[in-house]
């Protein structure tokens, strides 16, 4: 400690010593803005009352935040700090590029909707079991998952988002949501287990678990390390995660079973969050490997998206076909990332994007028709147009964006996705992007034809209430707005979203940013 | 030395995905928990295997002075541990539960969220 | 537990146990121990205290509610990575202070406020689990 007998050593070589600048505080303040309301939050456990605005407030504060760190990505690139001084690939290092901070946002606007849209619909018992630090923690994990720059801390935001959403499919225990949380807590912990075995054979073969360092190396020992099984591995954990085709069961069987607003909030991050570390790790750390396996990501996108679509047209039940169409999305991601190329790439981006939003809309509805008609079942839910016209004409914007309509935002990456599966030949993959579409129209079709057009038998419903509460209204209203906005004036999303994707493809500038002065 | 970690690993893994088969939930817990020792002990040998020298720094010294075992796999190790350890503890609550609300420890009859008699979704209005 | 001498010992026991829980706590800055072990340590006190006297008597004897105390721990936690904003250090970097308390000279870190904020953390979720456990068994 003080009194040290031998002479200190030289500590140049192993930390930053220079001032940090405060705009770098960018990268590390969405998680630990989380992780501090959540804390309070847990803490005030007497003032129950004040939780929903706390939260809010929190939620709100972390879009503004992630809206200056895209800025500032957007302005000089790529961010890093590491952990404790350490300089990396010793520290931890927190690295934010584009693709990165344009998921952070999204993830925080999503959930600064789920907060307001949990104003209506958790009440006091669910205030009581702790929702909001839930949220919070789960933000924090999303967070820490969308801008950490080493894997195996990747491994940890994603255990820490696993154990807060765990905390919210619970809620309410009942019979059904135990059901649906067995599924889910079970698959999911496996697929978090294959991550971390991969982890573990990565850093068996590379020596070192930070993501600048492996993309840098990876090329040298593509002769001797087993890249392609660890691909392969990290191929199948993120896609469990993502709920890929032949893991994919746990999804429809567990997202109808919570709360509305658990579910559009899972619908809106967790899968993404596996798909997003699914095209960190394919498409900038191991590139080539990835070319080989997409063939076999090609098959399982197509699956994926066909799965999705047909079993979203058997369900009778809004939710349940509402987690098919997510399954569906995933699928097309899916086909973005077997495709690769800044066209193939920065579809998958845009697609994941846009599902984020749509998706989480879409449930938001789906709650509120359940509100109004007074069931998830699509045999008795009728009548939603003659009782709320309005939310009615939100519906079915949402429904065009979920199957690619224009002028809504599931059109343009659509389209980008089709393109690029089209130059490189896989016609085969672009014939099941559109019937996808097309599949997702009739199933759109289907549920507006039932539960909104269709007359509700006399005195049917009429115990349900007949008022949207303006809490609810509003997150759907405005995720709605956004889709149409993002239809209409694709363009700087568009230009910004090809930016991050060669940004993935050509990694300098990520690498740059993590070790300043060249290789150490 | 590693050699022999790798076969052990390989048994632990085998045993863990046989578990992992079964229909009973218990069986399936105890095959996530053994799974996590899995894991754990992958990643040690991962690391390389030294022993008898611990990367303790002594008292009166900045800086290590020989070979150490190598300190990563451990820290990574504990990490892992304790998550798995929260976690194992919550899916054993919630396997518990599972078994006091639907009455049934097999995965087959966990039917409640996807009924098996579900009337057919209406083809027209 | 109906063991009269258990029920004498336990008091004892359980204080005896969080004393060398703290023990472990700050001796974990450059030996083995640290927040994590401490906090179970301490956990088991207040297990062996809950066995003994009722698990009534140690939610009052803790008076704040577990879940709160493992909030605070989170809390101070995240606070001492972020005090490093105010030195212009990286996150989570460890900083001292030396005061001096009576002539002796006390040296305090960022490092142990945040290994403090493990040790309430461990405590107060496990205690948390552990209390309502043993609520159940009593029935």
């Amino acid at each position: 400690m003080a009194a040290s007998t031998s002479p200190p050593a030289d500590l140049s070589a192993a930390l930053v010593l220079d001032p940090v600048a405060s705009a770098e505080w960018l990268v590390i303040l969405p998680v630990a803005w989380c992780l501090a309301i959540g804390a309070l939050l847990v803490m005030l456990r007497r003032k129950i009352d004040w939780h929903p605005y706390i939260a809010v407030l929190g939620l709100a504060g972390l879009v503004l935040i992630d809206v200056f760190l895209l800025r500032h990505v957007l302005a000089s690139g790529p961010l890093t700090m590491v952990m404790g001084r350490w300089l990396p690939p010793f520290g931890i290092a927190f690295t934010v590029d584009l693709s990165g901070a344009l998921f952070a946002l999204a993830a925080s606007v999503v959930a600064l909707a789920g907060g307001i849209y949990s104003l209506a619909d958790i009440n006091d018992s669910g205030r009581r079991y702790g929702f909001y630090p839930f949220l919070m923690l789960l933000m924090a994990g999303v967070s820490g998952a969308f801008l950490t720059g080493d894997i195996f801390n990747l491994y940890v935001w994603f255990e820490v988002l696993l154990i807060s959403s765990f905390g919210l499919i619970v809620l309410g225990s009942e019979r059904e949501q135990i059901d649906g949380a067995v599924k889910y807590g079970f698959l999911n912990l496996i697929a978090t287990t294959l991550f971390l075995i991969t982890t573990g054979y990565l850093y068996a073969s590379f020596g070192t678990l930070n993501m600048a360092d492996i993309a840098r190396k990876a090329e040298g020992l593509a002769g001797t390390a087993p890249l392609m099984t660890l691909t392969a591995l990290f191929v199948l954990a993120f896609g469990m995660k993502a709920a890929a085709f032949p893991v994919n069961f746990w999804l429809p069987a567990s997202y109808h079973t919570p709360r509305v607003v658990v579910s559009a909030l899972f619908a809106g991050l967790l899968t993404k969050v596996g798909i997003y570390a699914l095209i960190r790790v394919t498409v900038m750390l191991l590139p080539l490997q990835r070319e080989e396996l997409s063939f076999v990501i090609a098959l399982v996108a197509a699956l994926t998206m066909l799965v999705g679509a047909f079993g979203a047209l058997a369900q009778s039940d809004f939710r349940r076909m509402l987690g098919y169409l997510v399954v569906a999305g995933i699928g097309s991601i899916l086909a973005g990332i077997a495709v690769g190329g800044p066209g193939g790439i920065g579809g998958a981006i845009f697609y994941a994007l846009h599902s984020m939003l749509v998706m989480t809309a879409l449930y938001f509805a789906s709650g509120i028709a359940a509100r109004l008609g007074g069931s998830f079942s699509l045999s008795s839910l009728a009548g939603l147009y003659r009782r709320h016209a309005g939310f009615a004409a939100l519906t079915l914007m949402l429904a065009f964006a979920v199957s690619g309509l224009p002028p809504f935002s599931g059109f343009w990456p659509k389209v980008m996705l089709v393109k690029a599966a089209l130059d490189i030949g896989a016609w085969w993959l672009a014939g099941a992007l559109l019937l996808t579409g097309f599949l997702t129209t009739v199933v759109t079709g289907r549920f507006f034809l039932l539960a909104y057009w269709r007359d509700a038998g006399a005195g049917e419903g009429a115990t349900a209430s007949a008022t949207i509460s303006p809490a609810a209204l509003l997150p759907l209203t405005a995720l709605t707005v956004l889709a149409l906005a993002i239809g209409l004036y694709p363009e700087p999303l568009l230009a910004t979203i090809q930016t991050a994707a060669t940004g993935l493809a050509e990694p300098s500038a990520y690498l740059n940013s993590v070790f300043p002065g060249g290789a150490p | 030395m590693e050699a022999w970690f790798a076969l052990l690993v390989g048994i632990f893994f085998t045993v863990a995905v046989y578990l992992l088969l079964s229909k009973s939930i218990i069986r399936v817990l105890l095959g996530v928990a053994i799974l996590g020792n899995a894991v754990n002990l992958l990643i040690f040998t991962g690391g390389r295997l030294t022993r008898g020298v611990p990367p303790v720094i002594p008292g009166h010294q900045d800086t290590l002075t020989g070979p150490a075992a190598n300190a990563l796999p451990q820290a990574l190790i504990l990490t892992a541990i304790v998550i798995s350890f929260s976690f194992f503890a919550f899916l054993l609550v919630l396997a518990w539960r599972a078994y006091e609300e639907l009455q049934t420890d097999n995965t087959d009859e966990m039917r409640v969220a996807e009924p098996k008699d579900e009337p057919a979704p209406p083809l027209g209005y | 537990m109906k063991s009269v001498i258990f029920r004498a010992v336990a008091p004892f026991l359980a204080s005896l146990m969080v004393l060398f829980s703290i023990f472990v706590l700050l001796r974990g800055h450059n030996e083995p121990g640290g927040g994590f072990i401490g906090g179970l340590i301490a956990v088991s006190a207040l297990a062996i205290y809950g066995i003994a006297c009722g698990v009534e008597t140690v939610r009052r004897a803790i008076y704040f509610h577990p879940m709160a105390i493992a909030g605070a721990g989170l809390f101070a936690s995240a606070v001492a990575g972020l005090i490093s904003i105010a030195a212009r250090v990286p996150f989570m970097t460890g900083l001292w202070i030396y005061p001096s308390v009576l002539g002796v000279e006390i040296p305090l870190s960022t490092v142990m406020l945040f290994d403090c904020g493990v040790y309430l953390v461990v405590v107060g979720a496990i205690s948390s689990v552990a209390l309502s456990l043993e609520e159940r068994g009593g029935e």
